[in-house]
């Protein structure tokens, strides 16, 4: 599996980290049940799905990526910065 | 019919043309008192103890491919009970034990071995571990003994005791564990439980679960409508898309685990071994293949084979923990679809919908608990409350962040299990 970097092109996968299902953070003050659904539930479908992956053994970047869970096929990526995922702050 | 020591000899002697089919292949019926949605290990021996334990018979098991074809068809066989936090402990105690009298319940040969789990330490820090886990596993009833370097070069002469990384310093014994034939043990349920009047059903997917004001009514399936009392949930890997049916969203995301096989070798190996390091765990299956796995591949997987990095990193664990396995070759590799929770630790809960039951997050470690699986599920279904055995595997848990059971200590989060 490759990941195209938007920084620093494709790579290999074991130049990254992931950190699972990228979601939009609650607010700090959300609810209980807010965070439970953010930290620990999960849609886990079988198709596409946008991930984190951080760029470790690169240019550190959070990166965005879309990826076909079944087939393993890289979508798109993009910087998760641009992404809007860090909640109301 | 029933298998025994003359019944093998009279059949070998007359061209083996005795043996009828293990299990009937019913139409399914309009309405069970239970729906089983899986006919994996789990599902299997759930339908097995409602039928012993508790009376119950008129169920179905639906299984959308065939029988065993899952993920208890697909592991690396190992079966032990050297848990160490409360909750799992008492669980996986009791199913070894349901395991020790397995063969002789079903009255069929599952093959079960224990050749004893022995698992070793690299520093000090993982000797302290080891320590308090065996600690831990007396404690919980069950055997453990520390072996110093010399006490595991006496059973395996052949590891290398010397790498520069990861010296060799000795091991957790746990002689009660050991391995068992996966696809018997499959095989042995599914039989035991159509023996007992339980319909099992082959191609037939779930495509839906009927709710009606917050209570069950039955499923949707590609081979129709059918009404039931109780839904039990049993679809690991795919338990997340099968509680999206009913309106769930649960603590599951599905990874792949890798697993592999060598080819057939005279014995080398005489119990499974599992290194602190690497997370490599290694045992030699009664045809000689050599079995061995190591960490997830950590990103959410439906497809069942993995990624090469994890092959590679597979193979050089194993070459650096037991070089004399270098000219061995690889036959297959395969990969499972895994539910894994935020703490690695399994659910079997009441779903908050009347009659819909919850058996998933199995993660990495199904097998072993199958029989505890099936016998706790069972009581849970058939009456309402947890079996002594389960009490802490609750949905609750993630919500509360009461009673986490994190076994590898890595966080209670998803991208580490």
């Amino acid at each position: 599996m490759r990941i195209n970097c938007p920084n620093c092109g494709e790579r290999d996968r074991r130049e990254f980290y992931v950190k699972g299902a990228a979601l939009a953070r609650p607010a700090a003050d959300a609810t209980l049940e807010a965070w439970h659904d953010h930290v620990n539930l999960r849609d886990n479908p079988a198709g596409e799905l946008h991930e984190l992956w951080y760029h470790e053994m690169g240019c550190g970047a959070w990166i965005d990526v879309c990826r076909n869970v079944v087939s393993h096929a890289v979508l798109s990526t993009a910087l998760a910065s641009a992404a809007d995922l860090g909640g109301a702050r | 019919m029933r298998f025994s020591g003359w019944r093998v000899l009279k059949e070998g002697l007359t061209g083996n043309k005795g043996w009828a089919p293990h299990w009937r292949n019913p139409e399914p019926k309009p309405e069970y008192d239970v729906v089983i949605i899986g006919g994996g290990g789990h599902g299997l021996a759930t339908a097995y103890y409602l039928a012993k334990e508790h009376g119950i018979t008129n169920i179905a098991v639906l299984e959308k491919g065939y029988l065993g074809g899952g993920n208890v068809g697909r592991n690396t066989t190992i079966v032990r009970a050297n848990y160490y936090l409360p909750g799992n402990s008492e669980f996986y105690s009791h199913s070894l034990k349901l395991w020790e009298g397995l063969e002789q319940d079903l009255n069929y040969n599952a093959m079960m071995s224990q050749r004893g789990v022995m698992m070793i330490y690299h520093n000090d820090g993982q000797r302290d571990a080891m320590v308090r886990r065996g600690n831990a596993i007396i404690n919980q009833g069950d055997d453990a003994e520390l072996l110093d370097v010399e006490g595991v070069r006496k059973r395996a002469p052949f590891l290398n005791f010397d790498n520069n990384r990861f010296p060799i310093m000795g091991g957790l014994l746990h002689r009660r564990g050991g391995t068992a034939r996966h696809d018997a043990v499959a095989w042995g349920f599914a039989r035991g439980a159509d023996m007992r009047g339980v319909d099992l059903i082959q191609n037939c997917e779930v495509t839906g679960i009927d709710i009606d004001n917050g209570k069950v009514r039955g499923v949707q399936t590609t081979r129709g409508v059918i009404r039931a009392k109780k839904v039990a949930l049993a679809a690991a890997g795919r338990s997340g898309q099968v509680a999206a049916l009913a309106g769930l969203r649960l603590p599951i995301e599905s990874h792949v685990l890798q697993a592999f096989v060598s080819e057939g070798l005279k014995p080398v190996l005489n119990h499974v071994i599992a290194f602190a390091e690497n997370h490599l765990y290694i045992s030699q299956s009664d045809k000689g293949g050599l079995v061995f796995g190591s960490y997830l591949d950590f990103y959410s997987s439906y497809a069942a084979r993995g990624n090469l990095p994890m092959v590679e990193h597979t193979m050089e664990s194993c070459l650096a923990m037991v070089p004399a396995l270098g000219k061995a070759r690889l036959l297959r590799s395969w990969g499972g679809i895994m539910d894994m929770t935020p703490d690695g630790s399994p659910i079997i809960d009441q779903s908050g919908i009347e009659g819909l039951y919850l058996n998933c997050g199995w993660c990495y470690g199904g097998f072993k608990a199958i029989p505890g699986s099936g016998d706790a599920y069972a009581h849970l279904i058939a009456t309402d409350r947890p079996h002594g055995a389960a009490t802490k595997f609750k949905l609750d848990r993630f919500r509360s962040g009461h009673g986490l059971m994190d076994e590898e200590g890595s966080g209670a989060q998803h991208n580490l299990h």
